[in-house]
């Protein structure tokens, strides 16, 4: 049986600033080497100046992997020569003199299954080599430091996982939580790595490293089980070392051995002092972490069904909008009686998940978006109060979009108003009687054939006839 | 209108109308152009201090807010960053390396219209008590050029004690302030670890080293510390000192305090520091202080210690001077990452790479329990003992430097012999405490410096105790 540990990156887009310095946390979209200050390239003299929000994120993120968080934490040095490393060394963190990190001993449950969490640290990122002509081979290597210096959260199971199907569950739950937090957005290239290491029964432990994509990531884990089986069942015995991801072959590679006997002369960073976690703002920070998917869900699921429920609870921009429909709605309880109340819940959910995330499938149309969760909460009322049907609410919420108007001036400019007046109705259905005599005539034998004359009759008002009201006129005046 | 004037009389002098600004810096120049062809103090000079000093006369003239430093000339040792000019360390890998940013000093300073005469040599990236491993030459005794004037601050010595500016600020690692101030008969201050922000300060090892002031008097101590000190946003090791004045009570002197005698740094010194360490103790008891022998037995291993700890911090420091984004013109195209650095770094001179070469050892896997770790115990058992002792008396003293000045070339050969130096200094940075050196005596015109050791945050107390003793002294001028 395969044993599987996972070492998760992931880049806490969301802040302001970089770990140390005033530069930006999101590089991306900036000419090389301009989002960088003395403190990032490590000009001489500069010093680290610890960002306070980061390590509230770190907190934030060890808590919701449910782990013990020490009262006190500290950064080390990792030392190495790299040219994408301004000062050759990494500060980081380090638990050989005792519990140093952000957090430890936690666990995530994916499918019954329990998944340790061995530790959280905080670092900074590296800059970046650039290949010329995107490959290693090139003559020239170029170097940006606009990423050095993100803040990068570190996250490292035990190797609980048993094959890499479980690997990408896990994987996708964590992307799910890390975007709840809103600590990360995990789009972003870059923003979420994953490196894994592999070892089955009778051999050690292979890590791997360079894949870029999760995708790629089971892929490897896949190949290495492979790899290591048909090694151990021919007798071969497993080498402890660092295989690299051949991104262009789909295999491992063993990596240079060079890379593997790294002495990184781990020490304490003086420039940092020991940071106290005072246990009240740990306790305050827990307040403020956005509830969890799994809970959210579980409240949606009361008025939708559970597909919906997910599809609104795992994307935080969705949720806090169908958050706030649900409490607009729950606050007109004194004035309101629950059905009601609940129905509208229900057409907010609906019309968010049908109609709204197809509109506004992107981050970018998202953030410019005119729709806020008082429009949607207004269409649902007309909804529900059958001033104008499902189909219609449609075509008006596109027509809100594009114009800005709110919902009733868009009713009367467009026409999009309900007939749910039975005088009004019955002009049309008289109409549809006589223009459809063969339909009339086959209802005796066909009831079903009345379903076909509430079609015409909503072709005919465009869609504005209310169904419910029409079909039971129909009924009484052809039925009966 | 003489140089030999003190900062707190410097600004009386401008305040009462007797000289202007321009002409004491046109004097001051003057001097530099005349004596420091032999002295080399300097690395260099302000070519725009004339310019300086005219617009803040004029302001003078206009009654404008000007300055507490009122254009006094103060030098800064060449690892302390000033915007626009060089920032050497002495040292050929930064031979070019022009600072886009100001120390927190030197804001502070300019702030308070002080004019940056000059950078100061010192031995190369503060390693060594001589200037001898500067890489554009050494630095002379003005007492007698023959001597070496101490170091690593050694050209800031030689600027304040030669009359080429009135004050200088070095760092002090092992004793760098203390031991020139006390081979050039100046007064240097290493205050307690965090009271000066370290920001732009060309880190060393900086766990343990201070900026600090090398003046003529103990009150130009105080008055540059109440610019210079207190809590720095840039620098996360500092520490608030309430905004102290520290020339408030500086003549209070030290009747009734207990003054502690520290047996191991009064031993196998020369016989000549030995007489005046036993004419100042007696001065003190003069004073009204209790004086009482004690003994601190972790002194024994401290030099170890602290070359252990330099040497690792020191690898660390030093790694990012891999030519890359700064240094000196040496085109890296046509070679690989690792021989590049590799031939980099070759520009090290000999106590550097000799540190370097430790620092890459004591700390590395294998080596590091046996070394930088037990050196580590050594640092904090000192820490206990000192505090210890710190319970039962108020200030403890000491001879600076334990020998006289020497002659160029007495010593370099011998590194072991080079590191007992700073026998009786590295105990103060090792435990954060602050320490003062006033010059004391001359012996055959070679000046002898008496330390004064305190409580941490007392650094107050320990100028209090150096002014006392000061006033009973008598030296004569510098002999240039």
């Amino acid at each position: 049986m395969a044993k599987i540990g996972l070492e998760i990156h992931c880049q806490l887009t969301k802040l302001e600033s970089k770990l140390f310095c005033p530069c930006k946390a999101d590089y991306r979209g900036f000419e090389p080497n301009t989002n960088i200050c003395p403190i990032c390239i490590g000009l001489p003299g500069s010093l680290p100046r610890l960002n306070q929000k980061a390590l509230e994120k770190a907190i934030m993120i060890s808590y919701t992997l449910n782990c013990e968080i020490p009262k006190k934490i500290s950064f080390f040095r990792k030392n190495y020569f790299y040219p994408d490393l301004p000062k050759n060394y990494q500060i980081t963190q380090f638990d050989a003199y005792g519990h140093t990190s952000m957090g430890y001993n936690g666990h995530i449950s994916i499918e019954g299954k329990e998944i340790g969490i061995r530790r959280i640290q905080l670092e900074e990122d590296p800059g970046r080599l650039i290949y010329e002509g995107s490959s290693e081979k090139t003559q020239i290597t170029l170097v940006d430091y606009n990423r050095a210096g993100t803040p990068l959260v570190e996250i490292v199971t035990e190797p609980d996982f048993e094959n890499p199907k479980q690997v990408r569950i896990f994987l996708n739950i964590l992307v799910d939580l890390l975007e709840n937090l809103g600590v990360s957005v995990p789009t972003l290239e870059g923003a979420v790595r994953a490196d894994g290491n592999v070892s089955i029964e009778g051999g050690n432990k292979v890590e791997i490293k360079n894949v870029t994509s999760f995708h790629d990531l089971e892929k490897a884990v896949h190949f290495e089980i492979t790899r290591q089986q048909s090694l151990v069942d021919r007798g071969i015995p497993v080498e402890l070392e660092t295989r690299q991801w051949d991104d262009r072959r789909k295999i491992t590679v063993s990596a240079r051995s060079k890379e593997e006997e790294q002495d990184y002369r781990y020490f304490l960073e003086g420039d940092i002092p020991q940071v106290l976690l005072d246990q009240d703002k740990i306790s305050n920070l827990k307040s403020t972490i956005p509830e969890s998917i799994p809970s959210k869900k579980a409240g949606y699921t009361k008025y939708l069904p559970a597909q919906v429920a997910n599809t609104i609870a795992t994307d935080p921009y969705w949720s806090d909008m169908m958050n706030t429909c649900i409490s607009t709605f729950q606050n007109e309880v004194t004035t309101q009686n629950e059905d009601y109340i609940n129905s509208c819940i229900t057409e907010c959910g609906n019309i968010i998940t049908t109609n709204l995330m197809g509109l506004e499938d992107t981050k970018e149309k998202r953030e410019k978006s005119n729709i806020n969760a008082e429009d949607v909460e207004d269409i649902a009322k007309a909804v529900v109060k059958k001033e104008i049907t499902r189909n219609l609410s449609k075509i008006a919420l596109q027509e809100m979009k594009k114009t800005g108007k709110p919902l009733s001036e868009v009713i009367s400019e467009q026409d999009l108003g309900n007939i749910s007046d039975e005088a009004d109705l019955a002009k049309f259905i008289e109409e549809v009687i006589k223009e459809e005599l063969e339909a009339v005539n086959q209802i005796k034998e066909n009831p079903e054939t009345v379903n076909f004359l509430v079609g015409k009759v909503m072709q005919k008002t465009k869609g504005k006839a209310d169904p419910i009201l029409t079909l039971e006129l129909l009924k009484k005046k052809l039925v009966s | 209108m003489s140089l030999a004037i003190s900062a707190v009389d410097y600004v009386t002098e401008i305040k009462n109308g007797n000289i202007t600004v321009e002409e004491f810096i046109s004097k001051t120049i003057e001097r530099i152009k005349k004596i420091d062809g032999k002295l080399h103090a300097f690395l260099s000079v302000n070519e725009n201090a004339i310019i300086q000093a005219k617009e803040i006369d004029r302001k003078i003239k206009a009654n404008e807010n000007v300055g507490k430093c009122m254009g006094m000339p103060i030098s800064f040792k060449d690892n302390i960053c000033v915007k626009g000019s060089k920032t050497t360390c002495a040292s050929k890998v930064l031979e070019d390396f022009v600072s886009p940013y100001d120390a927190t000093v030197v804001t502070k300073l300019k702030s308070e219209d002080a004019i940056i005469i000059g950078k100061t040599n010192m031995d190369e990236f503060a390693m060594g008590f001589t200037t001898e491993f500067s890489a554009f030459g050494p630095s002379r005794n003005p007492w007698n050029s023959e001597y070496v004037p101490g170091g690593s601050s050694g050209g800031s010595a030689v600027a304040v004690s030669a009359l080429e500016s009135i004050a200088s600020l070095g760092s002090d690692t092992g004793g760098s302030v203390r031991n020139p101030a006390s081979f050039c008969s100046v007064v240097g201050f290493k205050p307690t670890y965090g009271l000066i922000s370290r920001y732009g300060l060309i880190s060393y090892s900086n766990s343990i080293e201070q900026i600090g002031p090398l003046t003529r008097t103990v009150k130009d101590t105080a008055f540059l510390l109440n610019i210079i000190a207190g809590i720095d946003s840039n620098d996360n090791t500092t520490v608030d000192n309430k905004e102290e004045n520290y020339l408030n009570d500086i003549d209070a002197g030290v009747e009734g305090k207990t003054i502690g005698i520290i047996s191991q740094m009064t031993k196998g010194v020369d016989k000549e520091v030995s007489s005046a360490t036993k004419n100042a103790v007696s001065q003190f008891e003069k004073l009204g202080a209790k004086i009482e022998e004690v003994s601190i037995d972790m002194v024994e291993y401290s030099v170890a210690s602290y070359y252990i700890i330099t040497a690792t911090e020191a690898g660390s420091n030093l790694a990012r001077y891999d030519n890359i984004r700064y240094g000196f013109d040496f085109d890296l195209e046509g070679y690989e990452f690792n021989s590049y650095i590799s031939k980099a770094r070759k520009n090290f001179g000999p106590e550097v790479t000799r540190r370097m070469i430790l620092g890459g050892f004591v700390p590395s896997a294998g080596h590091a329990g046996k070394y930088f770790l037990k050196a580590l115990k050594v640092k904090n058992k000192l820490t206990s003992e000192i505090n210890d002792v710190l319970k039962k008396v108020d200030l403890l003293v000491a001879p600076t430097v334990p020998i006289l000045p020497f002659k160029f070339g007495e010593k370099i050969d011998d590194p072991v012999a080079l590191f007992l130096i700073d026998f009786n200094t590295v105990t103060a940075n090792l435990t954060g405490k602050p320490a003062i050196s006033v010059p004391f005596e001359l012996s055959n015109g070679l000046p002898i410096g008496i330390q004064i050791l305190g409580k941490e945050m007392q650094d107050k107390l320990v100028l209090q105790a150096a002014h006392a003793l000061e006033k009973t002294t008598n030296l004569p001028e510098v002999p240039v």
